[in-house]
């Protein structure tokens, strides 16, 4: 393939990784970032997402669109209320202590990733897309008769995949105006700056936090039913989603969102970009040779402020 | 223990509650007991099952399952081997082969297995028979690798149910070349398994006169494949493809949409669709592109008596799916392999007079001795050879097109177009 189309190509494959990823990632950010606290469950609620996403498409029935519409109202809501009951259930009674919640995290890692096994077994399960369209993109090309439309073999998408993007952009639209102009943005931004504060005025703190830990799983769910139709429902999949935004996460400054947004975005077009130049696992080498980097030079992050 | 028995009333002539059931219970096990009465010993013989419950085999797995339960259930029914009742141990081996070495000592040590037996994935395979050889108990596998006849492992694991790739690749290459195209890419999972199709693969084609162009390895634990594609040079005549784990359906799927409508001659190993519905949504431009199977899938208008009877025993309908749910769709190329290999076992046990671990060496050897298989409902897929110095048999390979929506077999290859040269010598090893 020339380098022009191959680029495109990867360019588009790079932006649905990054599309998934930024939600995941946030998600995981805005948790640390609120509640100080590293979950390391978060790829499996990125997992819940897809299978509950399969198991309510599947029961809905009828038109593909009918049960992808449905599966995204209920799995992301499906799973913030079990993140919520989680953090009531478990995170609460440790009282948010770092070390034990990476401790009781792990944990939940486990009991998620094993009960899916023992109900939803151990296959791939596909949900059908909404709508599924091959877009063949024309190239131009400069020959005989000057600049004239191609159309490269291979060079195409999908319009499903396209509204993956978009979704992804019009959700993490909608965050922002949530966490800027609504009350319950202020909430808690004013928790993240200083929960003792926020407690003195009559804010409740640990409320608060059962609705942040809903609304990061919710997120990772959410991703989770986008990529689901694009790839397939499976008890393993939370592994990769986890590590990617883990690395956005610390590259984007821990805690701010615009920083993780911006990293996830590039380790997501750097993924794809040099998955198909070069090889995947040179992509996974250097997305986590630059987290390295960023350790050693710039270790609040690269949007993180620094401490004074 | 005798106060004990007098204190609950269990002296001879007193007849309790529980007794009664207890007398009860055995004579109403009697048939079962008679039936095997003739053995000296009526203890089970004891094969453990290394099974993907759990990993990227796991569908794989299911089948393998239902596969040995069926082929298990029928040496039973026909009164066991040398008299005794065949008893099935399986143990999950997650498709890992540091877990798969430890499922096999568990057989040999704890559950006092006579044989181990069953596991797919090459890497599991190569990972646990070394262990099998050092505790020395036949490890019986039914996994396609080349691994059993390359020599790489030893005298105590034979793959005597299932064909290894190079003999279903080195048969495939004329076909392809004379019917498809001469210029080849190659798409392959990056393990051994698929580390086999690409070398033998490409021998086969340029022994006819093809080139493969271009080598596209992908890790099997992949979930996005379009990335990939590009690589294929656009003056591929045919792309062939296989691919292991959970994602293949998507892997199929990503490579229509990448084709779109002016794609070059495909040819697949059915691995790429094992246990997939091959009317998925998305899977419409499979129609007219080729597929090997080591045992087709549909019923065939030529069907024989074997494969119906073996359909019915194993629970599998016309289109290869369950009998009990029809998008349940089997491994049916694959797993067929389990139940010829357990009754390569019964064979091999009665020829050697098997008795117990002690007759380990003998059973190896009663297997090594056999040649000729022929077609039977012992062995459904097609008559075999099995090579008793490379412990690998040979047979029957297939090639399917996709026509309306299900797979009509256009070739049959002989068992003389699939066989090559030893590698290796297993029966010169000391036990």
């Amino acid at each position: 393939m020339d380098f022009g189309p191959h680029l495109i190509l990867a360019t588009l494959e790079g932006a649905i990784t990054a599309a998934v990823i930024s939600l995941t990632a946030v998600g995981l950010s805005i948790v640390f970032g609120i509640m100080r606290i590293v979950n390391v469950a978060h790829g499996e609620f990125f997992m819940l997402g897809a299978i509950i996403a399969w198991w309510v498409a599947t029961a809905v029935g009828g038109h593909p669109a009918v049960g992808f519409v449905v599966a995204i109202l209920v799995a992301p809501a499906t799973v913030g209320v079990i993140a919520a009951a989680t953090d009531w259930l478990v995170l609460r009674r440790i009282t948010y202590d770092p070390e034990r919640t990476i401790v009781a995290t792990i944990g939940l890692l486990y009991i998620i990733q094993q009960a899916t096994l023992m109900t939803f077994g151990p296959d791939a399960r596909p949900v059908e897309p909404p709508f599924n369209r091959r877009l063949a993109i024309p190239w131009v090309e400069f020959g005989d008769g000057g600049l004239s439309l191609v159309w490269p073999w291979g060079l195409g998408t999908t319009s499903y995949k396209l509204a993956v993007i978009v979704a992804a952009v019009v959700i993490l639209t909608a965050l922002w105006l949530v966490m800027k102009r609504t009350r319950l943005g202020l909430i808690m931004r004013a928790t993240q700056l200083d929960s003792e504060m926020a407690m003195a005025f009559g804010i409740p703190v640990t409320r608060v936090y059962a609705v942040v830990f809903g609304l990061g799983a919710g997120l990772a769910a959410l991703g989770a039913v986008l990529i689901v139709p694009v790839q397939q429902a499976h008890y393993l999949m939370g592994g990769d989603p986890l590590l990617l935004s883990f690395i956005a996460v610390i590259i984007g400054g821990l805690g701010s969102l615009p920083g993780t947004l911006v990293a996830a975005v590039l380790i997501g077009l750097s993924d794809g970009i040099i998955s198909v130049f070069f090889s995947p696992t040179l992509a996974k080498i250097l997305a986590t040779l630059l987290v390295a980097f960023v350790l050693v030079f710039r270790p609040e992050g690269l949007f993180g402020r620094r401490k004074t | 223990m005798l106060d004990n028995r007098s204190r609950t009333g269990h002296l001879p002539g007193t007849m309790t509650r529980r007794r009664a059931i207890g007398t009860l219970a055995a004579v109403g096990s009697l048939p079962l007991a008679a039936r095997f009465a003739q053995a000296q010993s009526s203890e089970p013989i004891r094969i453990g099952f290394q099974v993907h419950r759990t990993g990227i085999g796991a569908a794989y797995g299911r089948w393998y399952d239902r596969t040995t339960e069926a082929a298990a259930r029928r040496i039973n029914d026909a009164g066991g081997i040398n008299g005794r009742p065949v008893e099935i141990i399986a143990e999950d081996d997650g498709t890992d082969p540091k877990r798969g070495a430890e499922v096999v000592e568990k057989f040999a040590t704890q559950h006092n297995c006579d044989i181990a037996f069953g596991t797919l994935f090459s890497h599991v395979v190569i990972g646990s028979a070394p262990r099998a050889g050092e505790l020395k108990i036949p490890y019986f596998v039914v996994s396609e690798g080349h691994h059993v006849a390359s020599g790489i492992l030893n005298r105590y694991t034979l793959q005597p149910g299932i064909t290894d790739v190079k003999s279903q690749v080195e048969a495939m290459g004329p076909y392809v070349a004379e019917n498809l195209g001469k210029k080849v890419t190659m798409i392959f999972p990056d393990f051994a398994f698929g580390h086999d199709h690409r070398d033998y693969f490409s021998a086969s084609i340029e022994r006819q006169g093809g080139t493969v162009v271009e080598k596209i390895a992908i890790p099997p634990t992949e979930t996005a494949f379009t990335k990939y594609f590009p690589r294929i040079p656009q003056d591929t005549e045919v792309v062939y493809h296989v691919m292991v784990g959970p994602a293949v359906l998507t892997f199929v799927k990503e490579l229509g949409e990448f084709f779109g409508p002016s794609s070059p001659e495909i040819f697949g190993f059915i691995d790429s669709l094992e246990a997939v519905d091959i009317t998925s949504p998305g899977l419409e431009f499979l129609e007219g592109s080729y597929f090997w199977e080591g045992y087709p899938r549909y019923a065939q208008a030529d069907q024989t008596e074997y494969d119906k009877a073996y359909r019915a025993a194993v629970g599998v309908d016309d289109n290869g799916a369950a009998l009990s749910d029809s998008k349940d769709v089997s491994t049916y190329a694959h797993m067929f392999g389990c139940w010829e290999t357990l009754n390569i076992v019964k064979a091999g046990m009665e020829a050697s007079g098997y008795a117990g671990p002690d007759d380990r060496a003998a059973l190896i050897e009663a297997v090594e001795a056999m040649t000729d298989l022929p077609h039977s409902l012992d062995h459904p897929q097609g008559a075999k050879v099995f090579n008793g110095r490379t412990h690998q048999v040979f047979g029957h390979q297939y090639i399917s097109r996709v026509n309306e929506g299900r797979l009509d077999v256009v070739h049959t290859t002989s068992i003389e177009d699939t066989l090559y040269e030893d590698e290796t010598d297993y029966t010169a090893q000391a036990f």
